[in-house]
């Protein structure tokens, strides 16, 4: 188990490497700052100045190798539009994201687990078959055009929950939420209920799906002819069964979630890092172009070791597999 | 090779089931894929046919009328023409504007899963045939792309590359490849060890030759049905990232750009310049996954009882 651990954590660290060195040529060696940032009158020796002055005129691997310590020394540069450093630009920020992908993941199992095991329990019925369409739909509609729909009907058509922003917040240890007061919850609905979309219909597809090859097992069988009640069959023998892909396949969408936020807050203005990397990259603010991938794929490095991780806890026999392997 | 084979034995033997013939006939038994491939084939005429069926040409500035700007569907033009689906906010007739779109997006995703297929096939039977380090390195590039969420990869390469038709495309094929790599691999592995191949390496047939001729062709059921769902992936992912401007660009207005577009005249109650680009895109993403749906069963031959 420890070797497993040690093996995809120093996997882990070379998939960052890699990542951050792609991130730093692609975005840093491609065009010249200097034209940017200086006028157009300079003449030579002011041009060489700030050129030394950036570090420009060294070795690109020295460039790189500078960025990397100013990194890990939590320095990824100041934003040309903010002024301010970009790593702090990006904190300022993630809370609300991290929010709502959160709110985003309760949800999917709230609603997915369900319906998923009502449609794997009996999948003749007509809700059953109305259900599982309905997931087909989910995956199928891209997140931008259920957003808007929402919008349409909820916000502009009804007028019952509003469109834009978080709302009133709550300062919980000097993280700013909105899920603990009501105007933030009627905020955070239709975003959430947006971003989750996909996800229910993952979740109801696993447990459906899951269901149906769990319920003829011969120990649930057995728990039946034991004469457990329904209820105890389905919340404990079957749920515990089903769960382990459920629970490794949302961890690893939770990457995704944040990743998709992107698209989310752009349409409901929610003032997260996503809304914040959309306007970088179309003003060509390097630095927190640079903080905001170095900082999710990052994220998504660590979501996904945690994930395999605890998927080996949970189930035993991914562990025999590695120490054979 | 062998499919065409039996295609020309099975008329003779007086039976009307060949394979083909049994195929299309399991397709169709579904009569939501039916309806599916209908609709299918009915976006890809649109596209296809846009300048010639569209009342208007959405991009020739002489025939647009600013007075006209988001006038409601089924309002008439000053030269009695009706505006079916309204206009947007520069006078633009949206059903023309919705072909052309449909034009735009079904070529962009089309064209990525196409290139995409061709990478990603090669790498998968490369992986597959070579074996050892060859194989090793590209399936881990493959594990490592597939653990990042799509739009994430494709926020990094457009925020390197900028923007433009070629580079988008590059983007969806870059996101896309990893997929056919892992399906041609996984089935070439199974047909790697069958006796047929053997007996090509046998006649001393050169690697290139096994792999095009004889692995590949047994390997397509499977990637048929992959290449389905990833042309809507891609469809749907061009769209989104249009939507968010830092996709396609202006000058070659995709569903997403068109949808962006309507979204700011959304709230004041002008549904139309943004829903119909919607409806045109959920229509053409719905109708492949439904296609690519029934494809995935009569192709798959374990769940054919």
């Amino acid at each position: 188990m420890t070797v497993f651990i040690i093996r995809r954590l120093m996997q882990s660290a070379v998939v960052l490497v890699v990542m951050s060195a792609l991130v730093f040529v692609g975005v840093f060696a491609i065009g010249n700052p200097v034209d940017i940032l200086i006028s157009p009158q300079a003449d030579q020796a002011e041009i060489a100045r700030a050129t030394a002055a950036l570090g420009l005129d060294k070795p690109l691997w020295e460039q790189y190798f500078v960025f990397v310590i100013n990194a890990l020394h939590g320095n990824l540069g100041v934003s040309f539009v903010f002024n301010e450093p970009a790593l702090r630009l990006i904190a300022e920020r993630l809370p609300a994201t991290l929010e709502l992908a959160f709110s985003a993941i309760v949800l999917s199992v709230v609603l997915g687990l369900p319906l998923g095991l009502y449609v794997g329990l009996k999948p003749e019925t007509a809700l059953s078959r109305t259900i599982a369409a309905g997931s087909i739909l989910g995956f199928s509609l891209p997140t931008f055009w259920v957003g808007i729909m929402l919008i349409m009907i909820f916000a502009v058509e009804l007028g019952w929950l509003p469109s834009t922003g978080r709302g009133a917040t709550v300062n919980v240890l000097g993280v700013d939420l909105s899920i603990l007061t009501w105007d933030g919850l009627r905020h955070i609905l239709l975003p959430a209920v947006n971003l989750a979309l996909s996800r229910i219909a993952l979740v109801i597809r696993l447990a459906a799906s899951g269901t149906r090859e769990v319920v003829h097992m011969d120990y649930i069988k057995f728990a039946r002819a034991k004469g457990l009640s329904q209820s105890r069959v389905v919340g404990v023998h079957v749920l515990k069964n089903i769960l382990i892909p459920i629970v490794t396949v949302l961890g690893l969408e939770t990457g995704a979630v944040i990743a998709f936020s992107v698209v989310t807050e752009t349409i409901f203005a929610w003032p997260g890092i996503g809304r914040l990397i959309i306007s970088s990259i179309t003003v060509l603010d390097r630095p927190v172009i640079v903080a905001y991938l170095m900082m999710t794929v990052f994220l998504v490095i660590l979501i996904n070791l945690a994930v395999d991780i605890l998927y080996s806890l949970l189930d035993p026999r991914v562990r025999y597999g590695e120490a054979s392997a | 090779m062998t499919a065409a084979a039996d295609d020309e034995i099975a008329p003779a033997k007086e039976s009307p089931e060949t394979p083909l013939r049994r195929f299309v006939a399991d397709f169709l038994a579904s009569r939501l894929a039916t309806a599916g491939l209908v609709l299918l084939l009915a976006v890809i005429f649109v596209a296809l046919f846009a300048p010639l069926i569209s009342p208007q040409n959405p991009y020739d500035l002489a025939s647009l009328d600013l007075l006209d700007g988001r006038l409601p569907p089924g309002s008439q033009s000053a030269e009695g023409m009706t505006y079916w689906l309204g206009t947007d906010d520069q006078g633009r007739d949206m059903l023309s504007a919705i072909f052309y779109g449909l034009r735009t997006s079904l070529a962009v995703g089309a064209l990525s899963a196409v290139f995409a297929l061709a990478v990603g096939t090669a790498l998968g039977l490369v992986a597959a045939y070579m074996g050892g380090r060859v194989e090793s390195l590209i399936m881990r590039i493959v594990d490592l792309q597939l653990s990042f969420p799509a739009i994430l990869v494709a926020l990094i390469l457009l925020a390197l590359l900028g923007q433009g038709v070629g580079k988008i495309i590059l983007a969806l094929v870059v996101v896309q490849w990893a997929y056919f790599a892992r399906t041609v691999r996984g089935s070439a592995l199974v047909e790697r060890r069958k006796e047929y191949v053997e007996a090509a390496r046998c006649l001393a047939l050169g690697d290139t030759r096994i792999m095009l001729h004889h692995l590949l062709p047994n390997c397509l059921p499977p990637l048929i049905v992959v290449m389905t769902v990833q042309v809507a992936h891609a469809i749907a992912l061009e769209a989104t990232l249009s939507f968010l401007g830092i996709g396609l660009p202006i000058t070659e207005p995709s569903l997403g750009l068109l949808i962006a577009n309507g979204f700011e005249y959304m709230m004041s109650g002008k549904y139309w310049i943004s829903f119909f680009p919607g409806v045109a895109l959920l229509i053409a993403i719905v109708a492949i996954n439904l296609v690519g749906d029934r494809l995935r069963d009569v192709l798959n031959p374990r769940l054919q009882t």
